[in-house]
């Protein structure tokens, strides 16, 4: 790869810096949260603008307000505090008063996953997925790159209604160097195979990269899917890339069986008639507090490269691949 | 009072407080709205925080035109776009009301909005005083008065009572507008049940550009009028029967 990888809310912020200077009806407000690229924001459009301090509350009511008066409105702070300190706010005004009064609010949550590595379980997240999911009108955008991070602003920009945006904090490495993602259909299948696909979301996908490597290394063929919208996403083009497969895995860098991204293919397979062997992998075992790399975090609960190739082993054993 | 006989899941105790309010905005030319198009950019917003404490507004609505005076008979039946806690599918409603405390802060994004596109038109919010406990209201209040919102004009029916008894004795609201004053706001109190001078007042608030957020605390008693239900602890929940009803609107 030779494109040098930024961090994903630089290339979504420097998108909506660009835009700001040519459109007037973009409001930008952050609950004390910041970046570089919210600098030159904030000093170059004061005006369209505010701080509303470390007040979630307010930070969804303001911008509530501001998007029924027509702006199109980026709200930005970390991903546990835009998501659960502030949810009936969203599902109110800005869930059910979308319903009446379109409004084009953007939710920008920096922190998915354990991506504030030291932190500790407040300042990680792994119930966002979740908790958006059960709101049936909100988009839930999850990123695996910067390229793709920064692609979402014109979807951002175009779709009149609430959405939510899981961004890492974490810079991670470029996955579409060579061709730019398909954020209409929600999904771009990375690699194609025959026997198994791994679906994953947001950083999970590089663990699912890494894995296909592995698992190609023994025989196998493998696909990899990054699932981008994981609300909103073409249902037809999915099911008929899964259908070619014998076994289908989920990746995802939140709570197993929980209501997430896991909750979400339950539902589809069955809705869809999909009866493909489906392993379903996220994070095990609660809370932690333990220190470590995000690596070592992840083989913890399960989610690391190991723990998953181990996961996988298992699961095609039983199902005799 | 004929609503309620007719939807007796309508809480007629706190829409009794607030009456006099809302006919002061909507009739004593506090409001600049127009009927016919409820969403022109040229109105003044009127955001009902107390959503269920607002009853009172559907006959209001239906007078000035805002939708069929034929609709006051389906309330809360079916197909009828008049519930027991106002929506803003109904017309001259802005925002999703009733869970509390909500309307004051998205007022506050609206106030602004219309700022910072140099428009003219004010917002006016109305909660109760028990919502007050509610903490982002808080948070729009400090965030108000610092950005100098004089667009903003709150109005608290401060009846003072919640839904299990007096304010004063679940979390005190003691010294209110005091406490408004030390947040920046410009606080003035009144008697909610004197609707010229609620007007008066209101309009006064209106005019005044003096970089502060203004609010008009309305003294007012819940259940007015209604026996059994005035200034009583738990009058929210209480329905008054409907014999009761009858009397007070043969009188």
């Amino acid at each position: 790869m030779t494109m040098k990888p930024i961090a994903m809310r630089d290339a979504l912020l420097e998108r909506i810096w660009t835009e700001m200077a040519t459109n007037p009806d973009i409001f930008f407000v952050t609950a004390d949260f910041g970046s570089p690229v919210l600098d030159k924001i904030r000093s170059d459009f004061p005006q369209q603008f505010t701080n509303v301090g470390i007040a979630e509350q307010n930070l969804i009511n303001v911008s509530a307000g501001l998007a029924l008066e027509g702006y199109t409105v980026f709200a930005y702070a970390i991903a546990p505090f835009i998501t659960m300190r502030c949810f009936e706010q969203i599902r109110v005004s800005l869930a059910l008063l979308s319903e009446v009064r379109p409004m084009n609010v953007n939710l920008i949550g920096v922190g998915a996953g354990f991506s504030y590595v030291v932190s500790g379980p407040t300042h990680q997240c792994y119930e966002d997925i979740s908790l958006i999911r059960a709101l049936p009108n909100f988009d839930l955008l999850s990123p695996a790159d910067h390229i793709t991070s920064g692609a979402l602003f014109d979807y951002c920009l175009s779709k009149k209604t609430p959405k939510y945006l899981r961004l890492d904090a974490q810079v991670l490495p470029v996955v579409y160097d060579l061709s730019l993602p398909n954020i209409s259909a929600g999904f771009n299948e990375l690699l194609h195979g025959k026997d198994l696909c791994i679906v994953a979301t947001g950083f999970m996908l590089h663990t699912a990269l890494q894995v296909a490597k592995d698992l190609s290394s023994q025989g196998f063929s493998i696909g990899v899917i990054d699932l981008i919208n994981i609300a909103s996403f073409n249902h037809k083009l999915l099911r008929n890339i899964l259908s070619g497969y014998q076994v289908i895995v989920s990746l995802e860098e939140g709570f197993r069986g929980c209501g997430g991204m896991d909750a979400m293919f339950f539902n589809f397979f069955a809705r869809e008639n999909i009866k493909i062997p489906y392993l379903n992998l996220g994070v095990l075992g609660g809370y932690r507090f333990e220190l470590g790399s995000r690596q070592e975090l992840h083989e913890q609960v399960g989610i690391g490269p190991n723990s998953v190739l181990a996961s996988i082993h298992e699961f095609i054993n039983q199902i005799n691949l | 009072m004929a609503i309620h006989r007719r939807a007796p899941e309508t809480r007629i105790a706190s829409s009794l407080s607030s009456v006099e309010i809302f006919v002061a905005l909507y009739y004593g030319g506090v409001l600049h709205f127009d009927s016919k198009n409820p969403l022109a950019i040229t109105r003044d917003r009127c955001v009902i925080s107390k959503g269920h404490g607002s009853i009172c507004m559907y006959p209001i609505l239906a007078d000035l035109g805002f939708f069929s005076i034929d609709e006051l008979h389906k309330v809360c039946h079916s197909g009828s776009f008049l519930g027991g806690i106002p929506d803003p599918v109904i017309p001259g409603y802005e925002t999703v009301n009733g869970s509390l405390g909500h309307g004051l802060g998205v007022a506050t994004g609206m106030a602004l909005a219309l700022r910072s596109r140099g428009n003219e038109q004010q917002v006016f919010v109305i909660t109760g005083d028990g919502e007050l406990h509610e903490g982002a209201n808080w948070e729009a209040i400090m965030f108000a008065s610092h950005h100098g919102l004089d667009n903003i004009n709150l109005i608290v029916d401060n009846n003072q009572i919640s839904m299990l008894g007096f304010t004063d004795e679940i979390v005190s609201h003691g010294l209110l507008e005091e406490r408004l004053n030390a947040f920046g706001w410009d606080c003035i109190m009144v008697d909610g049940h004197d609707v010229d001078s609620v007007r008066n007042h209101l309009m006064q608030m209106k005019k005044k550009h003096n970089k502060k957020p203004k609010a008009l605390i309305a003294k007012t008693i819940k259940g007015r009028g209604v026996p059994g239900l005035a200034n009583e602890p738990l009058s929210h929940i209480l329905n008054p029967k409907p014999e009761t009803i009858d009397t007070i609107l043969a009188g």
